[in-house]
């Protein structure tokens, strides 16, 4: 029973962010018919304004300390923060403790930029495209992407801790009533579920209860109508091009913590996240995050070694067999519009 | 028509033909070389085979820095490096038997197939008479087998599955670094030292040639000394979150968590191991320990804090005292200002001994290469007297058994030495199990 728990709680996180990804995909598929295969970069980018922020943040200036030497025997250059300098040692270390949570209000903005720059200056070009032109440009632009972040970060994993108070693990087993250390859980990733919760909840309450997210709704249900009736359209499907950047970025900032952030984090997850929104059903947003909740957890189950003893390698291919098994009896995915996929 | 081209013509026409193509090319070749990219002008050229894509990129650039620097010292320029320090007094600075060495590189993406297209290119297009490089057993096995059809010598890079001198070596092969079974015999000891022999093992693994033999190693060692081995699961190299092959650890009473990984798999793993909180676990009274047996200062960068105090080993460190050593990270570090890595490390030396076995041999051909290579006993150049063992081409010297280090003084100082394991104890028989199967054949000298 604790094994299926600690199951559980693993495919949350992992189905936190497939949620996060796929639910920023849906929105662009849904509101500009797109599909966007640099979405992965996004999330990537995001993680990587972690890593900036914390670099930022240890910019320092070099003192010698003739009672040190480095590697080659010379006296050693000590290395001070500006932000210890400026603040005091303690404040500066909490500050730099505390980039990843602050890299959140860095992130947005620039992630928002990111999205409109790609819309405006690519993406906006491929509208009336098959959706095999879209796929290959932005593919190809993820790999730009990628390769620019790799030339300015190296090809290494970079470590971008979580704040101090938070490195710990929870102990669930006592709370449950199991032995102490056996379902363990860190405190990050719960945070991370929580705020993969928080901003599912804030775009499906956008969408929902601003004059904004329902000519958006309307525009995705009817866009020449819409049009029609004098709204720019164009224009608030350019924001939310936006949005799904910035919730894509956000998706990675959190998630720098969990994993050392590297160049190709966004083509890992991108596969998996086009699947999640196939399954949940092209273009539906509640979809996107069942499904990606879902197939977390599903993969987490299909890790577990009493499971792989049955079927060998089946934590490799669980999310593609339930992706075939979907789309063979229901093509329009769990939560798609009648329709869709099924012409 | 029909008296041009008649069934008899175009047999007999094929017949000669197809004889002509049988023929040794040797023969086809007459006297303009006796081996494969002969050099006939003033110069050699060396491939370097390096990856600079991919998630090794890093770690190739390292290696092509110290080509680079191997380069300059063999053509008499810079300092002089290992040089200096080289047991062999043959290379004086004018090049390999004076011809002076120039290098192509080729991209081996850390893809096998990438990797082979890229040293044929060199070997085909550019006349690289060596290649070399590389930071995977995959890689490695791949390419050695195509230099040994294509006739030319292939100096490893990092490659540290047993296979590479086991299994699949080749006559035209030679590897400097160490291997899985050196590094589980070097660990063993230390390990029994410092947590007992009464322990349970748990083991990740990388599902491929390299964690096989890492896993197959590493636990004959423990086992032999007393521990359990509770479990070995193989995680897919394309994983990236490894909580779900974590959290089951702690459904059970293992005490020890064996990493069998490498790069960022090695990263990820140990970073989540210590997020699930393993290293703060008590189990049956004894403190949860991990073990990394392969690691690299540069991966280890990337797992932060998480690598203080986690044993594991290594082929050579920058903070080495002696004298090959200390010149060589003088001269790496005055060029590019930080000190060198492993990897760097065993590419300058690979390229060294190459130039070397030319010049003691007189010859370029690689068997001539093959032969002054097997058998051979240098010092001088970071890892003590070597022996270039002649049954399996793969060097035996000491190593190094290194640990996180707990208060480090830069971002380059995160291991320290905690023992340097004499030669003696990580040597084993040719024909020993984990390295069986193969055959080294004869050498290819081409043409």
């Amino acid at each position: 029973m604790d094994a299926i728990i600690l199951q559980i709680l693993n495919g949350l996180d992992k189905g936190s962010a497939y949620a996060l990804i796929a639910l920023g995909l849906t929105l662009i598929f849904g509101t500009l018919g797109v599909v966007n295969f640099a979405h992965g970069a996004l999330f990537m980018i995001g993680a990587f304004c972690a890593v900036t922020l914390q670099r930022l943040f240890t910019i320092s200036y070099e003192t010698i300390d003739e009672t040190k030497t480095d590697f080659l025997g010379n006296p050693a250059k000590v290395q001070t923060p500006y932000v210890e300098s400026w603040f005091g040692p303690d404040v500066g270390q909490a500050v730099i403790d505390w980039s990843v949570p602050l890299a959140i209000l860095f992130a947005i903005p620039i992630m928002a930029l990111v999205g409109f720059a790609m819309e405006r200056g690519l993406i906006k070009h491929f509208y009336r495209r098959p959706h095999a032109d879209q796929i290959l440009v932005t593919f190809g632009l993820a790999i730009v992407l990628q390769e620019l972040i790799k030339h300015y970060y190296g090809a290494n994993p970079i470590q971008t801790p979580a704040p101090d108070a938070f490195r710990g693990s929870f102990d669930f087993g006592v709370l449950l009533g199991f032995d102490p250390n056996h379902i363990i859980y860190p405190y990050w990733r719960m945070i991370y579920f929580a705020f993969a919760a928080i901003i599912v909840g804030a775009v499906f309450a956008f969408l929902r209860f601003t004059t904004f997210g329902m000519v958006v709704r309307a525009g995705m249900a009817d866009r020449e109508t819409v049009g029609l009736l004098g709204i720019n359209i164009d224009k608030r499907f350019t924001i939310m091009f936006a949005l799904a950047a910035v919730v894509a970025g956000l998706a990675g900032v959190m998630y720098a913590p969990i994993n050392s952030p590297n160049y190709h984090m966004g083509m890992d997850f991108l596969v998996l996240s086009f699947v999640v929104v196939v399954v949940g059903g092209m273009g539906s947003l509640p979809g996107a995050v069942l499904a990606g909740f879902v197939l977390g957890i599903l993969e987490s189950f299909a890790s577990m070694n009493e499971i792989k003893q049955i079927i060998p390698g089946i934590d490799q291919i669980i999310i593609y067999l339930v992706a075939i098994i979907i789309l063979l009896t229901r093509p329009r995915g769990l939560m798609g519009r009648r329709g869709v996929m099924e012409e | 028509m029909s008296k041009l081209l008649t069934r008899r013509g175009v047999l007999r026409t094929g017949a000669v033909a197809g004889a002509g193509v049988a023929l040794p090319t040797i023969f086809t070749a007459g006297s303009a070389s006796a081996f494969v990219n002969e050099p006939s002008g003033s110069t050699v050229t060396l491939g370097f085979n390096v990856p600079q894509t991919g998630p090794y990129a890093d770690e190739g650039a390292d290696e092509l820095r110290a080509y680079e620097l191997a380069v300059e010292h063999l053509n008499g320029e810079g300092d002089g490096g290992m040089l200096n320090t080289f047991s062999s007094d043959s290379l004086d600075g004018t090049g390999i038997m004076g011809k002076k060495v120039e290098y192509v590189t080729g991209d081996t993406q850390t893809k096998s197939d990438a990797a082979r297209a890229s040293a044929k290119s060199m070997i085909e297009k550019d006349g690289a008479i060596m290649i070399t490089g590389g930071s995977s057993s995959g890689v490695a096995v791949a390419v050695q087998g195509l230099c040994q059809e294509a006739g030319v010598i292939f100096m490893a890079g990092l490659t540290h599955s047993n296979d590479t001198t086991g299994k699949d070596k080749k006559a035209n092969g030679f590897r400097h670094f160490f291997n899985a079974y050196m590094s589980a015999a070097a660990l063993a000891p230390v390990l029994k030292a410092q947590y007992g022999t009464d322990r349970k093992a748990y083991h990740l693994t990388a599902d491929y040639t390299w964690g096989w033999t890492q896993e197959e190693s590493i636990a004959a060692a423990t086992e032999a000394m007393g521990w359990e081995t509770v479990n070995k699961v193989r995680t897919p190299l394309a994983a990236t979150d490894f909580s779900s092959y974590i959290t089951p650890i702690l459904q059970t009473d293992a005490d020890v968590l064996i990493l069998n990984h490498y790069g960022g798999n090695m990263v990820n793993s140990l970073t989540n191991a210590v997020q699930f909180g393993l290293r703060d676990r008590m189990v049956n009274g004894k403190q949860f320990e991990i073990v990394v047996p392969l690691y690299s200062r540069l991966m280890a960068r990337g797992a932060g804090e998480n690598v203080k105090g986690i044993l594991g080993s290594t082929n050579w460190h920058w903070s080495l005292q002696d004298e090959g050593s200390k010149a060589f990270v003088k001269s790496f570090g005055t060029k590019y200002g930080f000190p060198p890595s492993q990897a760097a490390h065993t590419c300058y030396v690979q390229t060294l001994l190459y130039a070397d076995a030319v010049a003691r041999g007189g010859s370029f051909n690689p068997c001539s290469v093959v032969e002054a290579l097997e058998g051979y006993e240098f010092d001088g150049l970071g890892n003590g007297p070597t022996l270039y063992r002649a049954a399996d081409h793969q060097c035996f010297k000491d190593v190094l058994v290194v640990r996180g280090k707990e208060n480090p003084q830069s971002e380059f100082d995160l291991l320290e030495v905690v023992e340097v394991t004499p030669r003696a104890q990580v040597e084993y028989a040719p024909d020993h199990p984990m390295f069986a199967g193969g055959n080294l054949g004869e050498c290819n000298p081409g043409a």
